[in-house]
């Protein structure tokens, strides 16, 4: 008797709540789940049935189906508004230019920081590193004065030469590339990446002579394109979905990016709210594209950005 | 002898070549430009005419602007007190379930991490019709509130909408976290004869630290310079109720018809130092707190 009693939990308030959260866990973990995967589809549904309905219905039921039915506002995005396929365009072409130059420029530093023996590297690194956690903000104005009229204005005079010194990009797609075309967090990621990768078939061409840079170009860059493809596809989606620095660089319409392009026509046409939710629906096609395609890719940047840094 | 320095410095030659790109951009956009905004921090300057030197007097102005103190300072401090435990909490309650091994992972999975690709800027457009008074959140409850353009509630509406949108990236770093910790840590604390609640308390939790270390860290960083959904949804309104510090530094360096980049630039070197501050407390927290892991 009192050997089974030893063996049985005691009949305590942690025991009978651990017994009943076995019994109980499954339940909650897929409500859990599903509660918040309704939370997540809600508002993009919501948006896509609004835009799908004519403007003079906007307001009236059904709000669950796009009843009455129209493709009118994606229509007027791309044919009434001229500006809309514009600012898909400026999107395309900074989001485009910043992906490549990035992948491009970050690969080649990561290789350095991983491979080639140079002075001053380690030092390099660790201001690499503290910059990665540097909040942008602090940089912000300096940056914009760097892009733009310069930080001294009318130039730098030395004798009778006058230095610009500012890049005067202001309202130019070159403006919002400039700052973009390598980060910290890129080259860092390569670096990692690189640190991994198997020395042998580089050692192989060494001994053949075959100089530092075609041995990036032609057997390195090769290979990564996995660990590239995953850089070029955070970037194009951090690119797309930028807003603060474009809006500071851009100033008209024309120039506008998408995001930029939609903030400032809900300002003008307020009353075509379904016309500004369908060309949002614009700017998130072509993530979601992506991010379907390369699901894969996207999920496994995010997971590796904690463990290594963490 | 010389052969082997010829090479060394080709060497040099080549790593400084391979990092040039990023070199230009750290110069410029980061070391000069915090020197500058440095300098300028202790400047007068409206862009017109050339930067004067003020001293302290751009650091007095923020400390007595009562925008910054009853406004934008408390702001910025509720709203990174609210959003970043409640983020930290459901993304790793979430991750905790997707680690169930439940069925339909791979699905939650990609549904959870959607508001995460959607821009910051179409989210937030989403948001303001959403919330609007005629909007599906008044239809689908019957009220009339204006819920962006109500003091009481405009910054909570904000704040949720962050919560939303990040904890789908969060969840999948903490679910990498959980999923990185060997079976057999598990295996020997139940052989031990620990509970579930014992498990995850003392072996899960600690397991997780430098994760939560780094989830903390980062939503703080990103929860201190909130702006683009400020922007879009409310301008810092209604009665400066959502006015933020990176909200504020914008507004008088760029938004203000007398443009006051100085005194911007003092706020914005404040902010990195409360940022600075509270990152190095928070660590001190999360090391110092538990069973010590590593």
């Amino acid at each position: 008797m009192a050997t089974a009693s030893q063996l049985l939990p005691e009949n305590t308030f942690r025991n009978r709540f651990l017994l009943a959260w076995e019994r109980i866990k499954t339940p909650v973990f897929y409500f859990l789940l599903f509660f918040w995967a309704i939370l997540c589809l809600a508002p993009l549904y919501f948006t896509l049935v609004f835009s799908l309905k004519p403007v003079a219905n906007a307001y009236t039921p059904p709000i669950w189906f796009p009843i009455p039915f129209t493709l009118d506002n994606f229509r007027t995005v791309l044919q009434s508004f001229d500006l809309f396929p514009r600012w898909i365009l400026n999107s395309m072409i900074i989001s485009l230019s910043v992906t490549l130059l990035r992948v491009l420029f970050c690969s080649m530093a990561g290789y350095a920081f991983a491979r080639i023996e140079f002075r001053g590297k380690k030092f390099l690194f660790n201001a690499l590193l503290i910059s990665m956690m540097m909040p942008g903000i602090v940089t912000l104005i300096p940056k914009f004065l760097v892009i733009g009229p310069g930080f001294i204005k009318g130039g730098l005079h030395i004798g009778s030469l006058v230095l610009p010194t500012g890049f005067n990009l202001i309202d130019k797609l070159g403006g919002v590339v400039l700052p973009s075309f390598v980060d910290a967090f890129g080259v860092f990621m390569m670096t990692q990446y690189y640190k991994s990768f198997p020395k042998e078939l580089e050692e192989a061409a060494i001994i053949d002579g075959t100089n530092r840079w075609g041995i990036f170009f032609r057997i390195v860059l090769p290979i990564s394109q996995t660990q590239l493809l995953t850089l070029g596809l955070l970037t194009f989606q951090g690119e797309w979905n930028n807003f603060m620095l474009p809006l500071l660089i851009l100033r008209s319409p024309q120039n506008f990016t998408l995001p930029i392009g939609l903030q400032w026509f809900r300002g003008e046409y307020y009353t075509l709210y379904s016309t500004v939710l369908a060309g949002s629906l614009f700017n998130t096609l072509p993530i979601l594209i992506l991010f379907f395609l390369f699901q894969r890719y996207f999920i496994q940047s995010i997971a590796t950005t904690g463990s290594k840094e963490g | 002898m010389s052969k082997f320095n010829r090479n060394k410095a080709l060497e040099n030659l080549t790593g400084y070549l391979f990092i040039s790109p990023w070199l230009f951009i750290f110069f410029t956009f980061i070391l000069f430009s915090l020197g500058y905004a440095l300098y300028l921090s202790f400047t007068r300057y409206n862009l017109l005419s050339p930067a004067q030197w003020w001293g302290l007097e751009g650091y007095k102005r923020v400390l007595t602007d009562s925008l910054f103190l009853d406004k934008a300072l408390p702001n910025t401090f509720k709203y990174v007190l609210i959003v970043v435990p409640l983020q930290t909490v459901i993304s790793l309650v979430l991750a905790f379930a997707m680690d169930q091994k439940l069925r339909l992972r791979r699905l939650f999975r990609t549904v959870f991490y959607l508001p995460s690709v959607t821009s910051s800027v179409v989210i937030s457009l989403i948001f303001v019709w959403l919330f609007a008074a005629q909007g599906i959140f008044n239809q689908l409850l019957g009220l009339t509130v204006n819920w962006l353009n109500n003091v009481k509630t405009a910054f909570y509406i904000i704040m949720g909408m962050n919560i939303f949108t990040t904890s789908g990236t969060l969840m999948l770093i903490f679910l990498s976290g959980l999923q990185d910790i060997p079976e057999s840590v598990y295996e020997a604390a139940r052989i031990d004869g620990a509970d579930s609640l014992q498990i995850f308390w003392y072996i899960t939790i600690p397991m997780l630290r430098p994760i939560i270390f780094f989830v903390v860290t980062v939503g703080m960083i990103g929860c201190f310079q909130v702006f683009d959904q400020i922007y879009v949804m409310t301008s810092g309104g209604p009665l400066d109720s959502t006015t933020t510090i990176t909200y504020l530094i914008y507004k008088w360096a760029f938004r203000d018809t007398t443009v006051k980049m100085g005194q911007a630039s003092a706020l914005a070197v404040i902010l990195t130092l409360i940022i600075l501050v509270v990152t190095l407390i928070q660590r001190r927290l999360i090391e110092g707190s538990g069973v010590s892991n590593q």
